[in-house]
């Protein structure tokens, strides 16, 4: 965000001053397609993930990482819409992409009854913007990201339960707590949920990882969708933010890519 | 003015005194090195603190290019039977500088290498002193054979050519620990742990002169990435206990200013207790590691070397272990 605020800063700063000229020089120069950001990987993402929908780049998507990932295979990251939540019939769905990651889709969430927040951890393989690509009901796109700076190798080595074998004592065990209060109007939900992760981008060991997480209620009700890719790290801790007033029973409900099921009832 | 004053006191003192007698002398301002990037020359400089007693200071940093990746004091005790070296620097260029300084300072052989524990500017000199005995404690010598290729690897990444020819050479021969006598120096090497699962301390009773290794810390941020706080605690127990009964007065750590006194060991001490309380304090209301990042450290420990860094590597190694236990309640 600070890199577009200053982007835009430029831009003001060049009209005002009658330099036209060199804007348009070098816009004629981009082959970023307008990316505040500066990734040359942009234009192929925007067509791989939004096609030829409208989108535009907002500082109301906030993408929050450290500025360098001391751990490459735990990237703390967050993603905060909220500024987004009360426009255009609310928000539909969260991508969240890593441009100079071998695989670049992270996840994908449906905020739909909790707020449009997540924070979670990713593998890094290089240093690379970390985006998200949020669209509301309008069918609109709204792109914010930023730059995380890694020495990488992250998605190229096993985990620690794959490299001492003891993720097959642990699967799918699902840890989670309520918090009140740490965002304003807010119940925080943190969750762990215990698998591999596998990349498949190690020798040996194929792509293994949770595809599907959704949380019901006791009508089974969805308050939100998670769909989840390679990157995401081993056993993910997921903090989403809930409605602050309770909503009874909730369950946990997912799935991993090889069809083992997650189904456990949340004490809240 | 005060530190003059000690210094030339202290100075005329040795004439007078035993060599055996506690005394020590640190007085003098500290060597601040301005390395040469463009002849990779370190600027290396020999502080006598203590009769027969040299410190080479490194810089009160974390490890950059501008700096050569020295941020950390060496040593060397000349005990009149030969000279003990303390830690041999982050490269092999480091420890090739040390040793001209050292040979240079002193006529006497070097007997014995010491490195403290298992990190890379605790040996990564070491192929400089390849004909000479280098030692350390059993556990730090598998640690430098486990770790050394991704300590290589991690360094030229940040130092580059300060870097050059640079492999991981791990101390020959362990040690146990113990006293004995060495010329006119009664030497104890203890082995304590907490910052490292072996640290080696060197306590000169002949001079009062410890050197703490990563135990303790001064005016900068500790680095963790092996630590065991409870044992580090207790190890910082010890020596403050030895420092009480007389044991010593000077401190030398390896990150830090030279001090007499309880100051690195207070410092050091302070924060890991801060850290977690802190830590745990943050997991228990829920607040994701990004969040923790991002809280400000107390103003006490805010002007410290290597802030707020070395802080981040701390919190992104051990605050999830505070994380999952707040979410299962163990």
């Amino acid at each position: 965000m600070i890199k577009l605020v200053q982007r835009r800063q430029l831009l003001g700063w060049g009209l005002g001053a009658g330099l036209l000229s060199s804007r348009g020089l070098r816009a004629a120069e981009d082959h970023t397609g307008g990316d505040p950001l500066g990734s040359m990987q942009w234009p192929g993402l925007r067509r791989h993930f939004l096609g030829e929908a409208s989108m535009r780049f907002s500082d109301q998507v906030v993408v929050k990482g450290p500025a360098f990932a001391d751990d490459a295979m735990n990237v703390p990251i967050q993603v905060d819409a909220r500024a987004l939540a009360g426009s255009a019939g609310g928000i539909r769905r969260m991508l969240v992409v890593a441009d100079r990651n071998p695989v670049r889709e992270v996840l994908d969430f449906a905020p739909m009854r909790s707020l449009p927040v997540l924070a979670f951890r990713l593998r890094l393989e290089q240093a690379s913007p970390v985006r998200a690509l949020v669209q509301t009901a309008d069918g609109q796109w709204h792109v914010g990201g930023t730059w995380v700076q890694a020495a990488g190798g992250g998605c190229t080595v096993p985990g620690a339960t794959r490299a001492d074998g003891s993720w097959s004592q642990t699967l799918n065990q699902v840890q989670a707590r309520f918090f009140n209060n740490v965002l304003e109007g807010s119940r925080r939900l943190r969750l762990r949920v215990m698998h591999p992760m596998d990349t498949g981008l190690v020798a040996g060991i194929p792509a293994f990882h949770l595809e599907h997480l959704e949380l019901q209620d006791a009508t089974g009700q969805a308050w939100w969708r998670l769909g989840l890719h390679e990157p995401v790290s081993e056993n993910p801790v997921i903090t989403f933010e809930m409605p602050p007033q309770g909503v009874g029973h909730l369950r946990l409900v997912g799935r991993d890519n090889n069809g083992n099921r997650i189904n456990v009832e949340l004490l809240s | 003015m005060k530190g003059v004053l000690l210094a030339g006191f202290a100075a005329a003192a040795w004439l007078v005194v035993p060599p055996l007698q506690a005394q020590a002398v640190a007085a003098a301002p500290a060597h601040v090195p301005r390395p040469d990037m463009a002849k990779l020359d370190y600027d290396l400089q020999a502080r006598q603190i203590a009769p027969r007693t040299w410190v080479i200071e490194g810089a009160v940093d974390d490890f950059s290019r501008q700096n050569g990746c020295n941020i950390i004091n060496t040593a060397f005790i000349a005990t009149g039977a030969g000279v003990v070296v303390v830690n041999t620097g982050p490269s092999r260029l480091y420890g090739e500088q040390q040793r001209k300084l050292i040979e240079r300072t002193t006529q006497e052989t070097v007997v014995q290498v010491l490195n403290l524990n298992l990190h890379p500017d605790y040996f990564f000199g070491n192929q400089a002193w390849a004909n000479r005995p280098v030692q350390a404690l059993p556990g730090s010598i598998a640690g430098m054979q486990a770790e050394g290729a991704a300590y290589a690897d991690n360094l030229y990444r940040l130092c580059g050519d300060w870097m050059k020819q640079t492999e991981s050479a791990p101390a020959a021969q362990a040690l146990a620990p113990g006293v004995r006598t060495l010329g006119q120096h009664r030497l104890e090497l203890i082995r304590l742990s907490g910052h490292t699962a072996d640290d080696l301390v060197l306590l000169d009773h002949s001079t009062g002169v410890v050197f703490a290794g990563g135990l303790v810390f001064a005016d900068r941020v500790p680095t963790t990435p092996h630590a065991d706080f409870e044992a580090w605690q207790a190890s910082l127990n010890r020596l403050e206990g030895l420092l009480a009964t007389g044991g010593f007065r000077v401190v030398v750590p390896s990150h830090g200013p030279v001090h007499e006194g309880r100051r690195g060991i207070a410092q050091t001490r302070d924060w890991i207790d801060w850290l977690n309380a802190h830590m745990k304090t943050q997991a228990e209301g829920g607040l994701d590691l990004l969040e923790v990042l991002a809280l400000p450290v107390p103003p006490r420990f805010a002007g410290w070397a290597a802030q707020p860094v070395e802080l981040y590597r701390t919190l992104t190694q051990w605050y999830p272990g505070f994380e999952q236990r707040a979410l299962t309640g163990r």
